[in-house]
């Protein structure tokens, strides 16, 4: 309890990971609320990865991280257009109204 | 190591907190709120263990440049109030909230599975890839080998960011009627007779100049 070992950390990431997944399911409000649970996810993912990757004292996994990062970052700016692009032709972002996609 | 420990739990317990109100609080300002304070505990969690570079890099990224992009476009649109709605479900009957539930709990618990199962496997440790050395700093091994044996990568990434602009603005760009623009072309290729035109001024008179 008191030493911090390597399971904290993957607990730590497991619920934050879930918690991500709970936002993406139970959001109706707007589509940028369901973007920032996808950085929750990723944000998990980090957490294992430089958990990992201190823990068992190898380098891989804090590089991983770092392209991670990255792509998370071109991934909310591309995100985040498209809502601003959608909200223009549609006056809404809330999740329960868009049904352009529908076929 | 007990601080380590108090400070251990003290930051994930305001990361999870926050986690949870990013998702659940009804002013999606107030979630993006929550959301810079979720990346700032996770990131001195980094640090505490000893990935200085990427608790940094977390900060300056996530807080300094993601976030204010989120904050940006939730005030730009007009989004934030929302009226009291939360998680009401009014058009299919809400059925997704514990279907979304069940859900989140089996993966919870397959995860947590997969984290005791990991003890089992000893040769986890024999395929090590990049030993991390105590002599030199966290930031200058990490530059080390991103630089050498991952450069490809490395410029990888940054075609990803340059992609990842160019299409922000082409999606974002419009074109709006009625705006005045300078055109170069038509101001580099302008000629003198065009430009200058001589008038014979009659005395006391003046010159009419045509618009």
């Amino acid at each position: 309890m008191l030493s911090i070992g390597l399971g904290h950390y993957l607990t730590l990431a497991a619920i934050i990971f879930t918690i991500g997944v709970v936002g993406i399911f139970l959001n109706r409000k707007n589509v940028i609320v369901i973007l920032m649970s996808i950085e929750l996810i990723l944000l998990a993912v980090n957490i294992n990865l430089v958990a990992f990757s201190i823990f068992i004292n190898d380098l891989g996994g804090q590089i991983f991280t770092l392209f991670i990062l990255t792509v998370a970052a071109a991934e909310a700016a591309i995100g985040l257009a498209i809502i601003v692009v959608y909200f223009r032709n549609s006056d809404t972002i809330r999740v329960e109204e868009i049904k352009n996609l529908k076929g | 190591m007990i601080a380590h420990s108090v400070f251990f739990y003290i930051f994930s317990l305001i990361a999870i907190i926050s986690a949870v109100m990013v998702t659940v609080s009804k002013n999606t300002v107030h979630s993006v709120f929550f959301l810079i304070l979720d990346f700032f505990s996770i990131s001195c969690l980094f640090i505490m263990i000893g990935a200085e570079f990427l608790g940094m890099i977390m900060l300056i990224v996530y807080v300094g440049a993601v976030a204010v992009l989120f904050l940006f476009v939730v005030m730009m649109l007009n989004v934030a109030e929302q009226k009291g709605q939360w998680f009401s479900s009014r058009w299919d009957g809400g059925t997704h909230i514990p279907i979304g539930l069940l859900v989140s709990l089996i993966i919870f618990f397959e995860l947590i599975i997969v984290i005791g199962g990991w003890k089992y496997k000893p040769d986890l440790l024999n395929s090590l890839s990049i030993n991390i050395s105590n002599e030199v700093t966290n930031t200058r091994s990490i530059g080390n080998v991103l630089y050498t044996d991952y450069i490809l990568l490395f410029q990888i990434s940054g075609m990803i960011l340059l992609v990842a602009m160019i299409g922000a603005i082409v999606l974002t760009y419009r074109e709006r009627a009625g705006v005045k623009r300078q055109s170069y072309v038509k101001q580099i290729s302008r000629e003198r007779d065009e430009g200058v035109d001589l008038v014979e001024a009659e005395k006391n008179k003046g010159v009419k100049i045509d618009a």
